[in-house]
């Protein structure tokens, strides 16, 4: 394990953005997000949560798929996608790096999605360990020890001090750099660290969510809930939840035409918008109850079916600090839990 | 280029035949003058104009057709617009083959088969008719009944009167909503006439149409005794990827552009209604 003193954090980001760019949760505009690392930037490593998820990485919000060019009757299609040079995701929280685990399942199963793949094998991901999760943090409900992620690398802060640990050959190479800015040592301090997250964890109010409903033999029982009409009844359809959160994946392809032909993209898309289902002569989620029933049932009830039981929700509590109306996943969780648990 | 399958490859429009006043037939072939790629009956591609989108159609050729690949598609939409504005030797883009087929080399094989179609319907289940045809003595005997709003809304009728009618052991029945003048055959939607021709319900039966159509026929047909294990259709819903990534259109935990689109009517019974 290597120590770096906080005030050597500046000369150790230069550093490594020299090999490669450099993504680190930034504050700026009053926001915190991730941004590349450039002289002067305002890190803020200790801000538990970025507005926008560590998605966009992989799963960008809007990519350019492919160009079309036509002439006449004859269209030419052009995949101009450069190789992905590798670069280092600084600062990833335990909530978001399982949530990569949870679009790996969706987007490398066969055939693969060659976009999402090539910039996943770039990164680098340096996680951070939680040292004060709060109130909205329910990530240990689906088994996330916050106080010890994973990743290529894992970094724990406290005031004074980050602490470096490599778990794999990736992390080991950047470790070559960090470790000139530090000295070995801190494995007490981190220990310690971790036993007090844990602690606070197990305080949480959302810690001890019952999921034992949400399983796919109850898939019928829970679609025919009653609770959904009086769940659903606030959303307003605005899709904040689905843009913050980090397991979302549903997407648009859309042609966009330019004076130089036509791009083809992919953005992001919520199951929370009137017109995500909507055909030419047939829609089949024509209600908000619908579309609100299957945000949830994705993420509790078809994703788990779909992928070996994992669900598809990682407790960072986004969604409950962001929806303007104070729905979230949890009240769900609660209400189904406590109706259809008999 | 990275294998993608998001990408799809050129096709060219190589014949346009209108069947109705809104169905149009394309044929598809690739720039080597080849089929696009290989199929099963009752598995989907997606089309698209670059430009306008890029949407989910079934293939209405039979796989045993070695020559090239045909499309039946209704105008009703801004793709099916604008496909049916297009001249031949257009290119296009064609990607597939996506989806489940129905089980011609399993639960079909030695039945004998009662195909049901409403309007267009019948493009996805003329693959399988065909194919059927193609390997005609691993199938007992057939039966269709095919209805559409009138007899000019009948999806190549040429084919169905010129082959379909004079296949041994072939029994296609033809409906039209209303009379019409020069029409001299049944007239009724396709659900009482399936009642009034007291099908055999032993049969293993496909059903393509509408959803009203669908509804209303499936509970005509288990009133005659069939068993919704022996009973297939096809959903449609909104697709964009075709390969169970985009998450629209799922009816409970099944995709269907990868779970479906060909479902047995017992497997429907056990997901949500919301399709």
């Amino acid at each position: 394990m290597i120590k770096v003193d906080r005030t050597k954090a500046d000369g150790m980001y230069a550093a490594i953005s020299e090999k490669m760019p450099l993504f680190i949760p930034v504050k700026s505009a009053g926001e915190v997000n991730y941004a590349p690392w450039e002289k002067g930037a305002d890190v803020s490593l200790d801000t538990l949560k970025t507005v926008k998820s560590a998605k966009d990485f992989f799963f960008p919000q809007s990519e350019t798929m492919m160009r079309f060019k036509a002439e006449g009757k004859k269209i030419e299609i052009i995949d101009d996608r450069k190789e992905v040079a590798p670069f280092v995701i600084f600062g990833v929280r335990g909530c978001d790096y399982r949530s990569f685990d949870i679009l790996d399942k969706v987007f490398l199963q066969e055939p693969v999605d060659t976009y999402y793949k090539e910039r996943r094998d770039a990164a680098v991901i340096v996680t951070m360990a939680c040292a004060k999760p709060e109130e909205s943090c329910f990530c240990s409900v689906f088994g996330i020890d916050s106080a010890d992620p994973k990743g290529d690398v894992t970094c724990y802060a406290d005031d004074k001090y980050l602490y470096f640990k490599s778990n794999t050959d990736k992390g080991a190479k950047l470790m070559e750099i960090i470790g000139a800015f530090g000295t070995e040592g801190g494995e007490k301090e981190v220990e310690a660290q971790k036993k007090n997250t844990r602690e606070i964890m197990e305080k949480l109010p959302f810690t001890h969510l019952d999921l034992s409903v949400f399983k796919p033999e109850n898939l019928n029982k829970l679609f025919a809930s009653e609770e959904w009409a009086s769940l659903s009844e606030a959303c307003l359809g605005c899709g904040t939840c689905t843009f913050v959160c980090p397991t979302c994946q549903c997407f648009d392809i859309r042609d966009f035409k330019t004076n130089d032909g036509v791009i083809r993209f992919r953005c992001w898309d919520s199951c929370m918008y009137s017109d995500f289902t909507q055909m030419a002569a047939a829609n089949s989620r024509t209600t908000q109850l619908q579309r609100y029933r299957q945000r949830f049932m994705h993420k509790l009830v078809y994703y788990p079916s779909q992928y070996g039981g994992t669900y598809s929700c990682v407790g960072c509590g986004r969604c409950v600090n962001k929806c303007p109306q104070r729905l979230n996943i949890v009240k769900v969780i609660k209400r189904l839990g406590d109706k259809e648990n008999d | 280029m990275i294998n993608e399958h998001l990408i799809p490859s050129i096709g060219v429009i190589t014949d346009i035949r209108r069947d109705t006043p809104d169905v149009k037939t394309f044929r598809v072939l690739g720039l080597d003058g080849k089929k696009p790629f290989e199929h099963k009956p009752g598995q989907c591609a997606m089309l698209s104009v670059p430009g306008v989108g890029e949407a989910m159609f079934s293939i209405t050729s039979s796989p045993t057709n070695e020559e090239f690949m045909e499309f039946s598609i209704k105008k009703c939409g801004c793709l099916t617009e604008v496909l049916h504005s297009l001249e031949v030797g257009q290119q296009v883009t064609v990607r597939g083959p996506y989806g489940k087929n129905f089980p011609v080399e399993g639960e079909f094989k030695g039945k004998d088969l009662l195909f049901i179609a409403g309007g267009i319907g019948l493009a996805p289940l003329r693959s399988v008719i065909n194919y059927v045809r193609h390997y005609r003595k691993n199938y007992g005997k057939v039966v269709i009944v095919y209805g559409a709003r009138s007899m000019d809304d009948l999806v190549d009728i040429n084919e169905i009167k010129t082959e379909w009618m004079n296949e041994p052991d072939f029994n296609v029945y033809l409906t039209i909503d209303r009379p019409q003048e020069g029409w001299d055959g049944h007239v009724g939607f396709v659900p009482a006439y399936v009642k009034e021709l007291g099908l055999d319900p032993t049969m293993t039966a496909v059903l393509c149409g509408p959803p009203i159509m669908i509804k209303f026929t499936l509970q005509g047909l288990l009133e005659l005794g069939f068993d919704k294990s022996r009973v297939y259709t096809t959903l449609e819903l909104r697709m964009k990827c075709g390969i169970g990534k985009c998450g629209r259109c799922n009816v409970g935990d099944k995709f269907v552009c990868k779970d479906g689109p060909v479902f047995r009517m017992d497997e429907l019974d056990e997901l949500p209604d919301e399709y």
